[in-house]
């Protein structure tokens, strides 16, 4: 704990480009890259296969088959086999976002999905009766129903997101991941206690920025209780897990 | 049918005891037993940092210990010296391959490594009690400043001196634990007076550091002076005149009450065969021809008659 | 492929070595979570600051965890129970809340028949709601088994053997089969450990397989 307080209170942990903010920013902008990238591919591929019901058994698959993947394995594959080819600085970044973009597009895509999917069959039935194209239905009644398991995909996505982008450190990147793989290097209890700190604590205030989001676009008439059942556990099964 | 099944089950059972041998993970890794230090059955667990060579040197000393009828364990790729030093202190390793002047100046940051003598001199006079340095080797690795052959030519570099007035405009990579060593960043500015725009985290004289020289995302690396790599993209290594690296003989590091006079001689038997180009080619085959550190390390035990 | 063949039994005893440093957590997490759980799920106060709680050990990094262990627990920097330890606690923080899910959906109807037909609160929730509430947990435990293979391979950035440290040694050499090996041996413990728990679940839900076709 001293050796937490000293290091967090030390000016010197403040400054420059390896100080606290420039990291924080730093973490924060792969870890969103990342989200827009992963958002941009499972979120219209989980609304295509909640609205036409094809390609389910390959959602659960791949969602549970991903979940399965070591990261920090595919993270050093990626570097040893993207790295040459790209070269510059991009070299280790590439390989990095795009090993966490394959971590974050299955909750998501499972969000997605199942949030669709979970719509309540009468409303999908009577916005048919009133002469809905199948797009007007996507778009105007199964999307905005589905938010609330949209956000709780994105949501899982962007805590597993964050508490992994620290392995980028592992391979020279920034990030406050390398408070971690530094402080392990030279035994820096108290960088690597804070390091772990500013992870949760960033965390925990993106998902509060989420949560504020969520409440004011997500329709008041679609508490998450009112979801199904069903869908809400396939949420659960689709949380996440940190690497 | 009948004889494939006996086949799966006989692989499963070795399987099973290759699993033991290697130690149960939920075993405690307190130290042995005392009662092992007297008597000819010792056991000692070897440990290594996290980079091939040091990996293949403590196969090496498992070997020719193993060789001798000591029981031994390995726990390998133990980070840096910063996380396996405490664990040689605290038993949870009896032996590691180091190296005369990194430790010493790991130990005290002014500790004189200028050369072989006074290396290992420091070395022994800077060990805490219970750890004791053997014999070294002839073979030497030190760490390097090294560059691409085009930034060498361009600022017309061959020694580390010639860094100084460009070290300004240059990024420097090497393993996280330069940043605050006595051997690496800080010890970079007071001798040579060298002031890099960064410093680039990358990894311990790795793939990594070798991929930033060539990409230029760092322009002077951290390399091992026997690393194949050097030669295979033509880099040039820059002169050390002032001995900063100083004299980094290979040296059996253990604890004392794991140091009996088999283990002893085993492992001073294995330093006096040792030397640089034999390192340097055992290197090549580990790093190179992917073969198997252990494998590399007991043809070689075999071929100099140690195991 | 000719690597693996060639380091078949390196490969087995890290598999092995990986399999009880993931599996051991699992177990010990889920007696954990059942009581917190159960916690959560009777006493509608503590849930929030219960599921809260344990859901925020999620947000730590694991290499983090496993390197500040030692200093919580007084253990040794190599001891792998500081993993067994660490994947506990992301165990926990998965499966409380699931345990509580699973809890809260065993029907009232069925606790309300099982208090009329006499059965103490005890062995109501040991022979009625824990029962039923499998499915769910099975579901959590899933989720927490195949993650926790997953993070089992950061522990060899330590030095801890099992199948990261393949990934660590082919890394070291730019030697990309050992990592590929590793990888495929990770999503194969994973599929096997999945296997089991779908297993397990059925065969301790025998009503399931007579009501549910499928």
């Amino acid at each position: 704990m001293n050796l937490l307080w000293r290091w967090l209170t030390d000016p010197a942990s403040w400054e420059g480009s390896a100080g606290i903010p420039a990291r924080v920013a730093e973490h924060l902008a792969y870890s969103a890259s990342t989200l827009v990238l992963a958002a941009l591919i499972g979120i219209p591929l989980g609304l295509w296969i909640g609205h036409t019901g094809r390609g389910r058994v390959l959602v659960v698959n791949l969602v549970n088959g991903m979940r399965s993947v070591p990261t920090l394995g595919l993270l050093f594959a990626a570097v040893l086999v993207l790295g040459p080819l790209l070269g510059g600085d991009i070299a280790f970044l590439v390989p990095s976002i795009f090993v966490l973009v394959l971590l974050a597009v299955p909750p998501i895509l499972a969000g997605a999905y199942a949030g669709v999917e979970g719509v309540d069959p009468g409303a999908r039935d009577a916005a048919r009766g009133m002469g809905m194209s199948s797009r007007e239905v996507l778009f105007r009644v199964e999307v905005p129903c589905a938010l609330p398991l949209i956000f709780s995909g994105l949501r899982s996505a962007a805590l597993q997101v964050i508490a992994t982008a620290t392995l980028a450190a592992s391979v020279s990147l920034g990030g406050l991941g390398r408070f971690l793989i530094d402080g392990q290097a030279y035994r820096d209890y108290g960088q690597m206690a804070g390091g772990a700190l500013l992870v949760a604590v960033l965390a925990m205030l993106v998902d509060l920025v989420f949560a504020v989001v969520q409440r004011l676009v997500v329709s008041p008439g679609l508490a998450p209780a009112r979801t199904s059942r069903r869908a809400a556990r396939r949420a659960a099964a689709a949380a996440l897990s940190p690497t | 049918m009948k004889k494939h099944l006996a086949i799966l089950v006989a692989a499963t059972a070795s399987l099973a005891l290759t699993a033991c041998g290697s130690g149960d993970p939920l075993a405690s890794s307190a130290p042995a037993s005392s009662a092992a230090s007297s008597g000819s059955t010792v056991s000692l667990v070897v440990g290594s940092a996290n980079f091939p060579e040091n990996e293949l040197l403590a196969d090496i000393y498992a070997g020719a210990l193993t060789a001798k009828g000591v029981q031994v364990t390995t726990k390998l790729n133990i980070a840096s010296r910063e996380t396996y030093v405490p664990a040689l202190k605290n038993g949870e390793i009896d032996l590691i391959p180091e190296y005369t002047g990194g430790f010493s100046k790991y130990l005290n940051a002014d500790a004189d490594i200028s050369d072989e003598a006074t290396a290992l001199a420091s070395l022994k006079s800077l060990l805490p009690d219970n750890l004791e340095a053997l014999e070294p080797s002839k073979a030497q690795d030190k760490d390097s400043i090294t560059v691409t052959r085009a930034t060498a030519d361009k600022y017309n570099l061959t020694t580390i001196d010639d860094l100084a007035p460009v070290a300004g405009e240059m990024v420097l990579g090497g393993p996280p634990e330069w940043k605050n060593r006595a051997l690496g960043v800080p010890g970079l500015k007071k001798v040579y007076g060298l002031v890099f725009k960064d410093f680039r985290a990358t990894d311990a004289a790795g793939p990594l550091t070798v991929q930033a020289l060539k990409n230029g995302q760092i322009q002077a690396g951290n390399l091992f002076t026997t690393d194949p790599s050097i030669k295979a993209n033509d880099f040039v290594t820059l002169e050390d005149t002032k001995s900063f690296f100083g004299a980094q003989n290979v040296v059996p590091v253990i604890n004392k009450a794991k140091a009996t006079p088999e283990v002893v001689a085993a492992l001073n038997a294995v330093s006096a065969k040792l030397d640089t180009d034999t390192l340097a080619t055992l290197v090549t085959k580990v790093v190179v021809d992917k073969d198997d550190a252990a494998t590399v390390a007991s043809d070689w035990l075999t071929s100099v008659g140690l195991a | 492929m000719k690597w693996f063949l060639g380091h078949l039994g390196q490969v087995g005893s890290l598999m092995v070595n990986h399999a009880v440093l993931a599996v051991a957590p699992l177990v010990i997490g889920l007696l954990l979570a059942v009581p917190l759980g159960w916690l959560a799920q009777r006493y509608r106060w503590l849930r929030t600051p219960l599921i809260a709680g344990t859901g925020l050990l999620y947000t730590i990094p694991s290499l983090a965890l496993f390197i500040l262990m030692p200093l919580v627990l007084g253990t040794g920097i190599l001891d792998p129970v500081n993993v067994v330890v660490a994947l506990t606690v992301y165990t926990v923080a998965l499966l409380v809340r699931t345990v509580a899910d699973g809890l809260a959906s065993v029907p009232q109807e069925v606790l309300q028949a099982a208090t009329a037909m006499g059965i103490g609160n005890v062995r109501r929730f040991w022979s009625v709601e824990l029962p039923l509430a499998v499915p769910v947990i099975a579901a959590g435990l899933r989720v927490a088994a195949v993650s926790n293979v997953s993070i089992v391979s950061v522990a060899a950035l330590l030095g801890i053997p099992q199948l990261g440290s393949l990934f660590t040694d082919g890394f070291a050499r730019a030697f990309l089969d050992p990592i590929v090996v590793g990888i495929i041996a990770c999503i194969v413990l994973a599929l096997v450990l999945d296997l089991a728990i779908i297993a397990i679940s059925r065969a301790v839900t025998p009503w399931r397989r007579t009501q549910v076709p499928a």
